[in-house]
Formats: C-alpha cells, structure tokens, sequence
C-alpha cells in the first residue's frame, strides 16, 4: 500500500481507527511521573496525542493537589487504565468505578500477575476481558508477547490487543520483534505496542513491525527534557509508519554500491 | 440539632481505609461535600456496591459501612 504523502510539512501517519472511533494520532500517551501539570500539558501538546491514559485511585484526603484538575479535558480522550490490579475481580471493578466517574465504556485493562516485573497475569487478564467485553467496555488489554494469548484475546472480543515491548517502565525498548511481529501478522484487531519505550528509535522500530500504535509514558516523563521527548516520539512513530509502507530492502551480506560501477575515472 | 451539644451523635465509618467520623444521619452526599475534593470528579462506593451520582443525596451512611471515594490520577 502506498501512504498518501503530500508535499505540506509535518506529514504524519493516517489517523488511528480503533472500534467505531478515529483518533487522530497513533502515540497513546500516559499522564503519570510527571513534575508538574505545565510540564504534563506541554509534553502531551508535544506529542500530538489525542489518547490519554490516566489512573483511578482513593481520593487523597490530605490534599486536593492532583496534576489530572490542570488537563484539557475537552482536548483529549481519557482512558483509564486498572494499574496496580492483580487480580480480574480488582479491574473490573476498577471498570465500574471509571464509568461512574464518567469516562465510558473505554477501558485499558492490566490485570499484573508479578510487582517485580509488573508482567500480566495472562489468566486474570483474559478472564478480566471477558467478563467486561459481555457489559459492553471497549477493552484495549495489555499483554505480553505471547502470540497465543494474544489470540485468545482478540478470541475474547478485546478492541485493541497491546503487548508489551519490554516491562513496563524499564526503557528497554523492543525486546522480541520476533514474536511482536508474529502477534501483528496473525491478529485482526489492531496491535498497539504498549510499555517499555525509552527512546525515539523503540517508537520507530514498533510501528516497522507492523504495530498500529503505540502507548507509552515514562519514556516521555521520565526523560530529562519531556516536551523534546515527547516531539521525538512523535515524529519517531509518523517515521516508522511510512517506513513500514514504504517496503525496506532486503539486508545483504555485502555491499552494493549505489554509484555506477561503468565509466569510473582512470579505469 | 443544637450545633453546640457536645453530646451530638457521630458514627465510625471507614473512608478510603482509614477511620473517620462522621454525623449520624448523614448522606454520602453531605459526606462528599466535607471532603477537599470538587464533587464532579469523584465516584463513591458503599460496601463494594457502587453508589451512582444521582442517589448521593438519598443514600445513608450507617455505622461501620466500608465507604470508597476515587478520582481521575495521572497514570500510564
């Protein structure tokens, strides 16, 4: 397929079709670990992201300091994610309570089996989104890069499948290409790859694969400059996606050369 | 109810896991009201059971109820 490319500055990837809804940027960008609500607001600005994750918790009775009260809300789609759940029943209770607050049926489900390494509990997991599939939440689920429990979860009526490239927060990018690539070939619904991201380059090589999208949020928080992070990330993913249209060449074992080998002077 | 009798009835609940006393007769509305967060942002749970915005002024708290109160946080 060829990408439309036009000869305005700022090309950018098509806009991201998930369900019955279009979002106009492909980067999903998490709202945690960030200083204060400028740097967040300038950050998410940065990254041209529409989609942002956000967390449901225990009001803080001590204080009514909270960065989320500084957020556009008319200016992005929030989706709440059930961080910090270790079991189906704690999320999809966490799924009710993030409809009462108003936020919908939209819903990122982590059901974690392990606090060391923050990896899903897969069982939990697709119990999890199961259960919310059939009560009518649109479930974006987090995984890991198990290409048969992906399946499942496509199987289960998941709206977005989202393995992980790496664990959560760990910056170590796109550990396995090898079964992420198998997982975005098999599946139907759209694949976004979902933690891990430490730089520019993970976002691109992400989105080479195949991948629809991609989530990410220390990446973006937890560099030094997070709006200049946050502008890499965004032209980093708009690069691997027209990289992945654009159909790479084949790696050689040994050169080719790109200047014509006839006519060279003194020959 | 005289605002100075001392001898004004109070319950014991638990509020986010934490003790906290309250009026007798109040109302998870008049609860939300008391607490330093804006009323909107805000969904409350009683014994596990969610209690929808509208109910807030018809619903009772009783003595030992388990009442949850959660918000919208920054988060990946």
């Amino acid at each position: 397929m060829n990408a439309e490319i036009t000869s305005s500055p700022g090309i950018q990837a098509d806009p991201l079709q998930l369900a019955d809804r279009t979002f106009r940027s492909r980067l999903l960008v998490g709202t945690g670990k960030y200083s204060d609500s400028a740097t967040m607001n300038a950050a998410l600005e940065a990254s041209g992201c529409e989609v942002v994750t956000v967390a449901i918790r225990r009001v803080d009775l001590g204080s009514d300091d909270n960065l989320l009260t500084h957020l556009d809300r008319d200016r992005y789609f929030l989706l709440p994610n059930t961080a910090g759940c270790f079991n189906a029943e704690d999320a999809i209770r966490v799924c009710h309570l993030s409809r009462e607050l108003g936020l919908g049926e939209w819903v990122k489900l982590e059901v974690l089996g392990d606090e060391k390494t923050l990896l899903p509990d897969p069982i939990g997991t697709l119990e999890a989104c199961k259960t919310l599939v059939s009560e009518g939440f649109k479930v974006l689920v987090y995984t890991s890069d198990d290409p048969v429990l992906a399946l499942r979860l496509q199987d289960a009526g998941a709206t977005s499948v989202m393995p992980a490239g790496s664990p959560i927060g760990s910056g170590q990018g796109i550990l396995n290409p090898n079964s992420l690539s198998i997982i975005i070939e098999q599946l139907e619904v759209p694949v976004i790859i979902d933690a891990g991201v430490g730089t520019a380059s993970d976002v691109t090589i992400a989105m080479e694969l195949g991948a629809e999208g991609v989530l990410l949020n220390t990446g973006i928080a937890g560099a030094k400059d997070p709006v200049a992070m946050a502008h890499a990330m965004r032209s980093a993913l708009d690069a691997g996606w027209f990289a992945a249209r654009a159909g790479r060449i084949p790696r050689r074992r040994y050169a080719k050369a790109s200047s014509p080998m006839e006519g060279i002077v003194g020959e | 109810m005289n605002q100075h009798n001392r001898s004004a009835a109070t319950i014991e609940v638990r509020l986010n896991g934490k003790s906290h006393t309250l009026p007798q007769g109040s109302t998870v509305a008049e609860l939300i009201v008391s607490l330093p967060v804006e009323p909107t942002a805000i969904a409350v749970e009683q014994n596990r059971q969610i209690v929808p915005r509208s109910l807030h002024p018809a619903t009772t708290i009783e003595a030992g109820d388990e009442l949850e109160v959660v918000t919208i946080v920054g988060g990946g």
